[in-house]
């Protein structure tokens, strides 16, 4: 069923200031609309709820990429396309370019944003494991002010956020000391097909290395979970082990407490399961390439 | 079509921008999409729709340069972009290049998938004017089609990289 258009509301404030008075005005009245990769869709199928919505798409506030010595930080617009071509993020953060690489074809790829990846709370969404794993941070703006916040713990339950009925996600901050040189970085998206696939499992995980021990290592996945999961104790198993059989079954076992997959349209629990183990074992091996 | 209401009507909105090069002015509700626009206000029905959903490409269009699935573009978001559509990419009686390989590799057969595969091909060889067979596989992930089996449509840019002055 498609939509009744007249009953759809899209503002378009003239500033970020407007858009978080007009926020503020009616907190949970007014959703932000970014490059409606997801909003669009909802709409075309009738089961678009809310009705009330403002575009941040023009507002340049929301967009760019800075670099300082400890941070890249993205505009919550930072679009797909844009966050590829940046050759910091391709040197140091090559997870999240994969995961943008291969979210939709390139025409999703130009208005599809990171902000809206993460404010819209799919626990399928392929960008969220490779956040978790790089410790990233989230900038919320209220008219009442900024705040960030760890976004690891962001999302609580199934769509449920840390983020108030006035406040937008204006930037995403990554600690580029969680990345670069001394990490090696794994990640992985199982889809049915190359182009467009949503994710049956998607797979981030980083390592540290030395003297041929496992120092640190962080792995988050998606769509194991009602939200993306940071598998904290199964990375923490492998602190100080060498990569071999041993590490491998033993972090297995830890994975296999950790994630509840889930049986959908798209994948069975036991698939799911048996291609995190298979993901978490090559994971582990590339460590040694 | 049916009289408005007195509410839809002042629920619809005026929106600026150009279209294949010529200021428009385009009204409609805030959240129409912008191939509905473009086909229905403008008769531009060049512009096909697949899906609806983003999948299939058939509504390609290119925004400031940047092509996108017009079907998941509200109108309201248009205010001030230059839209060029698949009537803006031949020039007068004289096709591209890329829709010239189409009719001689036979890249076409149905049609409607082929505005759109035009404008993701147009989109390659902007940027880069010596793709490599995987960059054309690419290129063309995000367009679907039912009816050729992809080779003659893959042939037909591969054509269309061998003219040589591959432009617009
Ligand atoms: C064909 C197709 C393929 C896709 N493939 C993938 C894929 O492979 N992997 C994947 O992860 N996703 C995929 N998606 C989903 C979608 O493209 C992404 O989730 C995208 O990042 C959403 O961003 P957007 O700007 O388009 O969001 P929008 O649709 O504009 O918004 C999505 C949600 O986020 C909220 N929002 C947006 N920006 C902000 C902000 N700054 N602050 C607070 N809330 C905000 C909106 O209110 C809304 O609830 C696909 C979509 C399509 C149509
Ligand atoms: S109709 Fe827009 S992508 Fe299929
Ligand atoms: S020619 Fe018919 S869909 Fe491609």
């Amino acid at each position: 069923m498609r939509a009744y258009l007249p009953a759809y509301e899209l503002q378009r404030p003239a500033s970020l200031d407007e858009a978080l008075r007009l926020l503020a005005s009616a907190p949970g009245e007014w959703r932000p609309f970014a490059g409606g990769t997801d909003l669009m869709v909802l709409l075309e199928a009738g089961k678009l709820e809310h009705r009330k919505f403002f575009s941040i798409w023009h507002l340049d506030e929301l967009r760019g990429i800075e670099e300082t010595i400890e941070h890249i930080t993205l505009g919550a617009l930072t679009t797909y396309t844009e966050l590829q071509s940046n050759e910091t993020m391709r040197r140091e953060f090559p997870m999240l370019c994969v995961a943008a690489s291969e979210t939709g074809a390139i025409a999703i790829q130009n208005r599809g944003t990171l902000g809206g990846n993460i404010a819209n709370a799919s626990p399928a969404a392929d960008s969220p494991p490779a956040l978790i794993v790089y410790g990233a941070e989230l900038e919320l703006v209220s008219a009442r002010g900024a705040r960030w916040i760890a976004y690891e713990g962001f999302h609580t339950a199934y769509k449920q956020m840390r983020m108030e009925p006035d406040e937008l996600i204006s930037r995403i901050r990554l600690p580029r000391a969680s990345a670069g040189d001394n990490w090696k970085q794994y990640y992985r998206k199982v889809g049915t097909r190359k182009a467009q696939a949503i994710s049956k499992i998607c797979f981030a995980g980083a390592a540290r290395l030395g003297d041929g021990q496992i120092e640190e290592a962080r792995i988050s996945m998606g769509s194991v979970a009602p939200t993306v999961v940071s598998c904290t104790k199964t990375a923490s198993i492998l602190r100080g082990r060498r990569v071999n059989k041993e590490t491998i079954g033993a972090a297995q076992g830890e994975m296999k407490k950790e994630i509840v997959p889930i049986d959908d349209l798209r994948s069975t629990a036991d698939y799911r399961l048996q291609v995190s183990l298979n993901l978490l074992e090559d994971f582990l091996l590339s460590l040694e390439r | 079509m049916p009289e408005a209401t007195e509410k839809e009507r002042s629920g619809k909105v005026v929106v600026r921008c150009t279209v294949n090069g010529r200021d428009a002015e385009l009204s409609g509700f805030p959240m129409a999409r912008l191939l509905d626009v473009l086909r229905e206000e403008l008769k531009l029905t060049g512009t096909k729709e697949g899906c609806g959903e983003g999948e299939c490409g058939a509504c390609s269009v290119f925004i400031n340069g940047k092509i996108v699935n017009s079907c998941l573009v509200p109108l309201m978001q248009v205010e001030g972009a230059r839209v060029v559509t698949i009537e803006g990419i031949a020039s007068d009686e004289q096709l591209n290049a890329i829709q010239e390989a189409f009719i001689e590799t036979g890249g076409a057969q149905c049609g409607i998938c082929t505005p759109g595969m035009v404008m993701a091909a147009v989109n390659l060889l902007d940027r880069n004017s010596e793709p490599t067979e995987s960059d054309i596989r690419a290129g063309l992930a995000g367009n679907l089609c039912r009816c050729t089996g992809y080779m003659k449509i893959f042939e037909a840019v591969v054509r269309a990289c061998q003219h040589s002055g591959v432009k617009r």
